[in-house]
């Protein structure tokens, strides 16, 4: 993950410092603060640096068990998997949990530790695009698309996997907001709402009519929970994920533009209702991958509120992203030992263990630590 | 960018022709003809509501006229791809939020974007961004958030950004709304200067006696074009009490 944003990069921190390094030179201005100040923001952007390397290390482990489970039939990986299981065992004993050695958990975890990643990384150019609300109605149009499954499935015998219905519904969902406002030239609140509600309306409908033919658990999926993971849901999600991160990595550029300024990338012929569309769909993809853990009420908060506490702090759009993630990851590992721990849902976990970051990054901010840079 | 003197046998590099424009049934554009000779420094006024940003707009190929065409340095604006060489200063730069968590690097590093969408910048392209923001004089600004300089400030990093784009063509709408006085001279010097370095200039301006000073050409319009020549003939003409008040013939158009 730490090179997510980088094959696109036009400032990184080697380069930036560097620059203002050879600016100051041909000033010929007195470097004393200055150079105080960057010799702490490269400290700064190594810790940042190093956190994203380890956020990336933890992801890679996570895809990893999960192609492990996937393929724990096959020889030497049944090998590999029973000796992961012994490490889920050891790891309980010495941390006196009963955690690590159900693969239920490592399913819900892996699948978290990528919303932890993927979520805030769309939501960065999402919030800053002021298209925040779009997460809930994508949401809500995933749970449209469960109970279209559901009673699709019901009616016709077929086992298909209710996610998928609930992705191609979400990014369907996309598509109608992007026709909406390229009609009416803004991602005007009034149709984002009357489909916010209207797909949560026929979304109940349906589940009502069809109550009494399925054992769904509605309620897990509202407020979701670690229990509600599926095989089929870890998987996607882990697809999904190597998918949007490729695509953030290769139109990273596109999607700054247009997120500050659309105007201006639309005189430079960007094609900008592709990448509009672009962003729109892999936010339904994030949703319908997010909503497992978090539930379809919560799943827009990820998208929102780790963005929201990074861009308190952070100096740079790019910084917003790397600590976006960071504060993603960490709302997500304590939220998960929140609901472990006390029994609690996931989603209110994690979400409540994001606004603490949120609230934590606005003292900082009022504090003046970001005052050292900004002035 | 390419010298003033260059360009003055060469096509005019924006060409409006006969265009019309309407919201749903309100005519904003009509038939409006103007061409934009290469080193231009076109001032563009009119009452508000005049549809100055409008023709702008359809200038830079961001509406297309239901009427008319716009060729941009002698394509149609439909078929234009070299966006690098517009840098266009939107109307809200000014006032843009204040919580953006862009640096004033990352903001001037698009106008290297339209030339490398796909890969790392080359030194050429860090190089073009020091330049420019050497050229505006707010290199030590670099780092800092955009929403948190001053609007004049802003506004420099903004043509920073065309600059870095090596733009030929600058399009601005408005760009000294909420300037302080002080700061808006020295802006306008910049774009003077650029002007001439042989860069063309397009800017709506509210303040008149600014666009007289500045301009060396002026297109005055609502909905229909008043005047288009050189700034002298426009000091001269009627063209303004014509287009704020309730007259509607053409006074001048000398090209």
């Amino acid at each position: 993950m730490a090179t997510d944003t980088d094959a696109s990069d036009t400032s990184d921190p080697g380069d930036a410092s560097g620059a203002a390094d050879a600016s100051d030179a041909t000033d010929q201005r007195p470097t004393g603060l200055s150079g105080r100040l960057r010799t702490r923001n490269t400290a700064r952007e190594t810790a940042e640096l190093v956190g994203i390397g380890l956020v990336g290390l933890l992801a890679a482990f996570m895809l990893g068990f999960i192609l492990l489970y996937w393929f724990r039939e096959f020889p030497y990986v049944e090998l590999l998997y029973t000796e992961f299981r012994i490490a889920g065992r050891l790891l309980d004993g010495v941390l006196g949990t009963n955690v690590f050695k159900h693969p239920f958990m490592w399913q819900s975890l892996s699948t978290g530790v990528l919303i932890g990643i993927v979520a805030p990384l769309v939501g960065s150019f999402l919030v800053h695009r002021q298209m925040a609300l779009i997460g809930e109605t994508l949401a809500h149009a995933a749970f449209a698309g469960v109970a279209i499954s559901l009673v699709f499935n019901s009616l016709t015998g077929w086992d298909g996997s209710i996610l998928v219905g609930a992705l191609v519904i979400g990014v369907l969902g996309a598509l109608i907001v992007q026709w909406l406002a390229d009609r009416t030239d803004t991602y005007g609140d009034v149709p984002i709402a009357i489909m916010l509600s209207g797909s949560f309306a026929l979304g109940t409908l349906l589940i009502s009519a069809g109550r009494g033919q399925t054992n769904f658990s509605i309620e897990s999926l509202l407020y979701g929970s670690i229990a509600v993971v599926t095989p089929d849901g870890t998987r996607l999600m882990g697809l999904l994920s190597v998918v949007v991160v490729l695509a953030v990595a290769v139109n990273y550029k596109q999607l700054l533009f247009i997120t500050f300024d659309e105007q201006a990338a639309r005189v430079a012929q960007l094609p900008v209702d592709r990448y509009n569309t672009l962003l729109v769909v892999m936010t339904a993809v994030v949703v319908v991958g997010a909503m497992q853990v978090l539930g379809v009420i919560l799943v827009a908060a990820m998208l929102v509120v780790p963005v929201a506490a990074a861009s308190q702090v952070a100096r740079s759009f790019r910084e917003t992203v790397y600590l976006s993630i960071l504060v993603g990851q960490a709302a997500v590992l304590a939220g998960f030992a929140v609901s472990v721990s006390l029994s609690l849902p996931a989603g209110g976990s994690i979400v409540m263990a994001a606004i603490g970051i949120y609230l934590a990054a606005i003292g900082l901010s009022k504090s003046g630590v970001t005052a050292i840079s900004t002035h | 960018m390419t010298t003033a003197s260059a360009h003055r046998t060469a096509d005019p590099i924006i060409s409006v022709d006969g265009v019309s424009f309407a919201y749903g049934e309100r005519p904003v554009i009509d038939a409006v003809s103007i061409d934009i000779e290469p080193g231009a420094f076109l001032g563009l006024v009119g009452p508000n509501g005049s549809g100055k940003s409008t023709l702008l707009d359809l200038m830079v190929g961001l509406r297309e006229p239901d009427a008319g065409t716009v060729r941009l340095f002698g394509e149609l604006a439909s078929d234009f791809e070299d966006g690098e060489r517009i840098g266009y200063v939107p109307q809200n730069a000014t006032t843009a939020a204040r919580g953006l968590p862009l640096t004033v690097r990352e903001l001037v590093a698009m106008g290297r974007y339209p030339r490398r969408l796909v890969g790392r910048f080359s030194d050429a392209d860090h190089q073009a961004v020091d330049d420019a923001l050497q050229q505006v004089d707010i290199a030590e600004l670099a780092d800092r958030r955009i929403g948190r300089l001053s609007g004049g400030q802003r506004q420099r990093a903004y043509i920073a950004r065309a600059i870095a784009s090596e733009a030929d063509l600058l399009a601005l709408d408005e760009p000294t709304v909420g300037v302080d006085a002080e700061s808006r001279d020295a802006f306008y010097q910049l774009l003077d200067d650029l002007n001439a370095e042989g860069i063309t200039i397009i800017l709506i301006e509210h303040d008149i006696g600014v666009v007289t000073d500045r301009a060396s050409r002026i297109a005055c319009i609502n909905t229909e074009l008043f005047h288009h020549g050189d700034t002298e003939s426009f000091v001269d003409s009627d063209a303004l009490a014509d287009a704020y008040g309730v007259s509607g013939r053409v006074v001048h158009h000398d090209h």
